[in-house]
């Protein structure tokens, strides 16, 4: 069997024995899980008088094939309950609380019972030997800490599993990498945005990345591209992974790449996942696409029926090399919610950001503005391109203008304005990238 | 003559011009010649100034992409004509003028073109 875990180098850690659980085995505990969860579910008013309004009883859930019986819960159920409407347990049982940033009106709040936190854990520290971290490996951790998931989630899973941890947070380009270089960091982990102004920063505070003993990156937080991957493994010594997770459910670990790097393995024997038709809710058999939906197997604070993530994918309908059963989820590239419809064509960002990685002289520095003339919406794209191309040449400037227009033509099939900025112009995020600025008035 | 001109790429959008020349006063450098060229998202400031290290490092500095180009300074006959003479001399040899402008300081009173070619050395050769 070794051979099937080739990732692990002959170092199989006990925590990742559920990752290769027979599939009916699995079954068997999501069964279970989904039962007891039910029960549990139903204390929460929400929840219960979703089900009696559909008429389900949580007697009627048997098995994991009764998921589909189950109501979805929506990010504005967790809005319209703030702070704790949602909570199954007495407050005395919660332990940790988190809140996403809410950028639309009120945030929203998760609790964690004390076997939440060593699940939640559980899975980041999953996700880290999927990649080949190991105890030993010093673990920079710049996700942002407090409120959000990232930074708490990483350390605590990375320090379960023995690393040593950086808790260096977000921010301070020059500090990051005076810690990456001087305290001999061999992982490290923020979104991907941030690493790669970090790679743009290094030649600056004179750190070369090449030269580092930094091995592994993990990515998350806000979906990246296959060109990023490439950009970031090419000017460093790391393998770049992706990291799936979301707040709601419990932040970042609900499943991640393995050293196949093809697909995200979803902890299923935790996070239950459907794939939905965005529109109609109908459950999607595996390889199609539609919507992810998680619910939350394992969770007591605040137990998550049929959660619609709005994050695009399909599941990978054939088992994985590395050997694992988990089912995977194909990287996610757009949300439902971030489409924006121009002329009547829908285009995603990420379709923007493809286009743009195609022209050798852009950076993946971009951000998309939408904009309402008249009542017709226009879309601008900004780009900072290589510094080598701001030439003197206003001519050269305009073919590659050009150039990157039909690129973007190519894939979404409109014409949109392209403007390269100043380098350094568009703001770097230490958190989520903010790509697309709607300045419509609707 | 070859002269260093420095080429700034700047967002068509106010008070971008002000930002750069106050860099390069601040850094105490002078203008001696400045052109833009420009299109309707951005254009390219090009300058002749007495210190082009100084304003170059003064310009990334603040945060704008400044290149330091070499051009030709080709002193042209203050008479009908001249320009012309020249002109013809570029065009025998092939050669394709980039972008050209006037000094506005002319040295030793003559009028002085400042000329871009792809070619310079080429340029200079045939030239002076």
């Amino acid at each position: 069997m070794a051979q099937n875990w080739n990732d692990l180098n002959g170092n199989f850690h006990p925590a990742s024995a559920a990752d290769f659980l027979p599939r009916e085995q699995l079954r068997d505990l999501q069964s279970q899980r989904l039962v007891e969860l039910v029960k549990l579910a139903y204390k929460v008013p929400l929840h219960k008088s979703r089900m009696d309004e559909m008429g389900v009883k949580p007697s009627d859930i048997k098995s994991i094939d009764d998921i589909s019986k189950l109501p979805f819960t929506q990010k504005s159920d967790l809005r319209d309950t703030y702070p704790y409407g949602l909570f199954a347990v007495d407050s005395s049982e919660i332990v940790r609380l988190h809140a996403s940033s809410g950028t639309t009106g009120k945030p929203i709040v998760v609790g964690y019972t004390e076997e939440d936190m060593r699940v939640w854990h559980e899975s980041v520290m999953r996700c880290l030997l999927m990649y080949g971290i190991r105890r030993g490996d010093f673990m920079q951790v710049c996700y942002g800490y407090g409120l959000f998931t990232g930074g708490m989630g990483l350390h605590g899973g990375s320090e379960m599993l023995g690393c040593t941890v950086i808790p260096a947070s977000g921010g301070n380009t020059e500090r990051q990498l005076m810690i990456m270089r001087d305290f001999g960091t061999t992982a490290i982990a923020c979104t991907p945005s941030y690493f790669i102004h970090m790679i743009e920063e290094s030649q600056k505070y004179g750190v070369d990345m090449k030269k580092l003993p930094l091995r592994f990156g993990v990515f998350g937080a806000e979906p990246w591209s296959e060109q990023m991957r490439m950009f970031m493994q090419k000017n460093t010594n790391i393998k770049a992974f992706d990291i799936y997770g979301l707040s709601e459910i419990a932040g970042p670990g609900v499943g991640g790449e393995c050293c196949e790097q093809n697909g995200l393995h979803i902890f299923e024997d935790n996070f239950y996942p459907e794939i939905v038709d965005p529109d109609t809710g109908e459950v999607l058999p595996d390889g199609e696409e539609g919507e992810l939906v998680i619910t939350t197997l394992a969770k007591r604070a605040m137990p998550i029926l049929r959660y619609r993530t709005h994050d695009i994918t399909s599941i990978i309908p054939v088992p994985c090399k590395c050997g694992r059963t988990m089912r995977r989820i194909r990287r996610i590239g757009r949300r439902s919610d971030d489409m924006f419809i121009i002329r009547g064509v829908n285009v995603f960002p990420s379709q923007i950001e493809v286009a743009l990685m195609r022209v050798e002289e852009c950076t993946p520095n971009y951000r998309i503005i939408l904009e309402r003339e008249k009542d017709l919406d226009t879309v601008t794209v900004e780009v900072e391109v290589q510094s080598q191309c701001y030439s003197d040449s206003v001519a050269a400037l305009d073919t590659l203008r050009k150039k990157i227009q039909a690129s973007i033509f190519n894939i979404v099939n409109i014409r949109i304005d392209v403007r390269i900025v100043q380098p350094n112009k568009l703001p770097r995020s230490d958190g989520k990238a903010k790509r697309v600025i709607d300045n419509r008035k609707i | 003559m070859r002269l260093k001109q420095l080429s700034v790429f700047l967002e068509n959008c106010q008070g971008q011009l002000e930002k750069v020349c106050r860099l390069i006063a601040d850094a105490g450098v002078n203008l001696e010649t400045i052109t833009i060229a420009e299109t309707k998202d951005y254009g390219i400031l090009r300058a002749i100034v007495d210190k082009p290290d100084e304003a170059t490092a003064a310009l990334k500095s603040g945060g704008f992409f400044a290149k330091e180009i070499e051009v030709l300074a080709v002193e042209v006959d203050d008479k009908p004509g001249a320009l012309l003479k020249i002109l013809e001399k570029t065009s025998e040899a092939g050669l394709n003028i980039e972008y050209m402008y006037a000094l506005t300081r002319p040295f030793d009173k003559k009028p002085v073109m400042v000329m871009s070619f792809k070619d310079i050395g080429l340029a200079e050769s045939l030239l002076q």
